[in-house]
């Protein structure tokens, strides 16, 4: 019985490693299929939830709510300084607010055939992995309406807005058992940013977005060990109380 | 300073004598608790029944303080949902305590369950004990259906659109039936809050009243044990069964050490890893219900998914449905299937114990395939492994009278 | 053989009363833990406290002897100009009122004066009659005919009949004993009334 409880707990304790930053970002930005690409964000980062929230607020928020999360609560979990975070402020909105965008559904609707949706939970529903390959995949495709496709969401309505930061990507495709598959990507005009800045953007911007799915995750994560060594203590007791009234019965 | 010792003594007496010619405090102490003799030899199964009322506990605490804040309505549930879990202080443990709660309520269960069938524990005369048990776990599984509806995801819309077209084969009745059900000509606001309604409140009730009437059979009869031997038939110098020991204190201490190594599974999930891996919380459901988009995949919660793959492998959706019925409803006749004359796995023959291992993997395998999306290969195998579930019990009452077994021991096997 | 007649000896027991104390202690302990969310839970939430923020009121638009009504967390709150000649007249009413000092009634530190307020001009209090909690009517001209000649000017409330002056304070012979309550309230600007943030201790911003 000893034996079945030690191998359940080594099992609980590399499913939860496996969900831990350290596994992600060694896999973060490596070539190879872009299905296997991985943001390796980690939510403990404050410095990069607030670049991502600053990413957030210059490129997204244009079109993009956050309809669940308040300027003041980010500014809080965030640390973000008191005058900052009124910078971030949409206009109009105060800071008990909710993170509103000023584009209608009906503008959005007509003017990209698709209203742009709620953000707030986005990496939950779709994941983080997925938000991160999104905004890593974009290139361009005469084909469409806007000029780009992707690859995460093909014939994706929302054209490469970090384009200006990125460059202009073109897909390369290589011929594998008769099929095009993905091979690279090419810039062929060069954004503000080299590869790696734009690489740490979108990390960024994904950590932001999976903060704002579950602001209060980091928060869950680190009670959580103090309730996991207050539980073991617990156990143990009840263990020796169990074992010594057993005593009795033979 | 003697004489105070007594007066006080007495006093308690006196308040413990009041209570006791209005209430039966002590007759219930003794006779379910210090008098109660369970057997010796109960192993790790014979925790589930234990760590399910502790989930329901939990169940009915959570729910009520969500109920505090969720909102019934198509246009406020989802919303009410994050409202909880980012505004509501402590909001999202209490939510988090009841989405794990209810499939660790399943899990419990269904291992709950399996010690049944190991032991025979369904057997005469708990013949009425499991009835009980497997009316428990219909009640259950509507509870979760529509608990899961309540959140307004998008997958809580399109699975209650699926389940409920279910009754909808039913012959004459079903078209008329499944609009009576949802109350609209789809899944709507009035669907929402009458779930809403008999989640809260009537099932419940139905789900109190079903435990009770559970612990009542099974204090009627004596519990069964893993050598399936009835300890009331030796009795010692006192009455009481020589191979029985009081549950006050062995039992509640043993389960109080049971509790805690379940805390530590349930809080474990619960502070890392809530979704799951999308098995508990699944990543559709954190989009609104959505009438025009349906998800990529449209899967019932894991622990419905051994009935789903079922439903699937027949390719006529009025028979799938009522195999899928068959399925739950051959669980009512196991005491009357099994005809060997032992009642533990542990004296069965090789025929039994094959066939058990047989029905838990169909079980196991069948959950895996319906969580997945169809495909050729799978629906074969759902065929397959759908004819072995259903091979368990109509097999058994050949396969239990034919086989060799051995005799069942005269007295437990207990090891300090 | 089983039944466990052969009880511990004494050692045993002492070791077992620990354990059982111990764990019982643990176990109230985490008991004490798991019920702090539930009990916490039904505090006033993020959005409760967002919709209570203070709030910002424009006072440029308002005329000398005008009031308005705003609400502030959940409850009405009045903002009154009063006319030079309302200011005035507070001092007269000191023998007709129950509380004329304010020492029983709810206000600020900064509102514990004859105007009650920061400046004379502006009044600001909670509307809700310290009696019953109905709201009073403004009744600001003298001599109003109803409430009779030597009536100074205040409110009056039309449920049981208190009467309050021009500062929210209690008359003699109204069935409320204490003046009108004052909330929490400071000017960011001399356009800009805010309720619910406190002015400092001589009433500035």
């Amino acid at each position: 019985m000893r034996n079945a409880f030690a191998l359940i707990a080594a099992g609980l304790v590399l499913s939860a490693l496996s969900f831990s930053p350290a596994v992600r970002a060694a896999t973060a930005g490596l070539p190879g299929a872009w299905q296997d690409w991985q943001p390796g964000n980690d939510i403990s980062n404050t410095a990069s939830l607030q670049r991502g929230a600053g990413n957030f607020m210059g490129y997204c928020a244009g079109c993009h709510s956050l309809k669940y999360v308040r300027y003041s609560r980010m500014g809080t979990d965030l640390k973000i300084p008191e005058d900052q975070l009124e910078e971030m402020l949409s206009p109009g909105s105060k800071k008990g607010d909710y993170m509103l965008t000023k584009l209608t559904a009906a503008d959005g609707e007509a003017w990209f055939g698709k209203a742009p949706p709620d953000l707030s939970l986005i990496a939950r529903s779709k994941g983080s992995d997925y938000v991160y390959r999104f905004l890593k995949t974009y290139y361009l495709d005469e084909k469409t309406t806007n000029g780009t496709n992707n690859l995460a969401l093909p014939g994706t309505a929302m054209p490469h807005v970090l384009s200006s930061l990125q460059g202009a990507p073109i897909l390369k495709t290589v011929k594998k058992d008769g099929l095009d598959t993905f091979d690279s990507f090419e810039i062929v005009e060069p954004g503000q940013l080299t590869a790696e800045q734009y690489d740490e953007f979108v990390r960024d911007t994904v950590n932001f977005l999976e903060y704002a799915g579950e602001p209060v995750k980091a928060y869950r994560q680190s009670l959580g060990i103090w309730v996991m060594l207050f539980l073991s203590l617990f156990t143990a007791l009840a263990w020796l109380l169990k074992r010594e009234y057993w005593r009795d019965v033979k | 300073m003697a004489a105070a010792h007594d007066n006080d003594a007495a006093q308690k007496g006196g308040f413990r004598a009041w209570l006791n010619k209005r209430l039966p405090v002590d007759e219930f102490v003794e006779s379910q608790l210090t008098g109660y003799f369970a057997p010796k030899n109960f192993n790790l199964w014979y925790f589930f029944g234990a760590f399910a009322m502790l989930v329901f506990v939990i169940m009915i605490l959570s729910g009520i303080f969500l109920a505090m804040h969720y909102k019934p309505s198509e246009t406020a549930a989802f919303d009410s949902v994050e409202y909880i879990m980012r505004e509501v202080e402590w909001g999202w443990l209490i939510r988090y305590m009841h989405s794990t709660g209810a499939s660790f309520f399943f899990i419990v269960v269904y291992l709950h369950m399996f010690r049944a069938m190991l032991y025979g524990s369904y057997r005469e005369p708990r013949e009425l004990l499991w009835i009980l048990g497997v009316l428990l776990y219909l009640a259950l599984m509507a509870e979760a259906f529509m608990g899961y509806v309540l959140p307004w995801g998008n997958m809580s819309y399109w699975g209650a659109q699926v389940i409920v077209n279910l009754f909808g084969t039913i012959p004459v009745i079903g078209p008329g039936l499944v609009e009576w059900i949802r109350g609209d000509y789809g899944i709507a606001d009035s669907t929402l809050n009458r779930f809403f309604a008999l989640h809260v409140v009537a099932m419940p009730f139905a789900i109190a009243f079903l435990i009770l009437m559970h612990l009542v059979a099974l204090r009627q009869t004596g519990s069964n044990n893993p050598d399936g031997i009835e300890i009331k038939a030796k009795l010692g110098a006192n009455g009481k069964p020589v191979d029985g020991i009081p549950f006050h204190p062995y039992y509640t201490i043993k389960d109080l050490f049971g509790v805690g190594v379940f805390l530590l599974f349930f809080c474990g999930v619960i502070f890392f890893v809530p979704t799951f891996g999308g098995l508990f919380l699944e990543k559709p459901n954190f989009e609104a219900a959505n009438a025009l988009s349906t998800p990529d995949h449209i899967a019932p919660v894991w622990y419905f998914t051994a009935f789903f793959a079922m439903l699937r492998a027949v390719p006529d959706q009025q028979l799938g449905a009522l195999i899928m019925l068959l399925a739950i409803v051959v669980l009512f006749f196991l005491p009357w299937l099994d005809r060997s004359p032992v009642k533990s796995i542990r004296y069965k023959g090789w025929m039994s114990k094959t066939a058990l291992v047989l029905f838990v993997i169909s079980f196991i395998v069948l959950s895996y395939l319906g969580l997945k999306p169809a495909s050729d290969l799978y629906v074969i195998l759902a065929r397959i492994f759908t004819a072995i579930y259903f091979l368990y019990f109509i097999l058994m009452p050949w396969y239990t009278s034919v086989e060799k077994t051995k005799a069942a021991p005269e007295r437990v096997n207990y090891h300090a | 053989m089983s039944d466990p007649d052969n009880l511990p000896d004494e050692a045993d027991t002492s070791r077992r009363k620990f354990l059982t104390a111990a764990t019982a202690a643990t176990a109230a302990v985490g008991g004490a833990f798991t019920l702090v969310p539930f009990i916490a839970s039904w505090r006033p939430s993020e959005r409760a406290r967002a919709l209570g923020a203070p709030l910002e009121i424009d006072i440029s638009k308002l005329e000398p002897g005008q009031m308005i009504t705003q609400s502030w967390r959940k409850q009405p709150v009045y903002v009154v100009r009063r006319t030079p000649e309302a200011v005035a007249g507070l001092a007269k009413v000191g023998p007709s009122l129950k509380d004329p000092q304010s020492d029983a009634s709810a206000q600020p530190v900064y509102a514990k004066n004859e105007a009650r307020s920061i400046k004379p001009e502006f009044l600001v209090l909670y509307a809700a009659c310290t009696h019953l909690g109905c709201l009073p009517k403004q009744y600001f001209t003298q001599g109003e005919p109803t409430l009779g000649a030597d009536w100074p000017g205040g409110f009056f409330c039309p449920c049981h009949g208190s009467r309050f002056d021009l500062a929210g304070r209690v008359f003699n012979g109204s069935p409320a004993s204490l003046n009108l309550a004052v909330p929490p309230h400071k000017f960011e600007s001399d356009t800009m009334l805010v309720i619910g943030l406190d002015a400092n201790a001589e009433g500035a911003a």
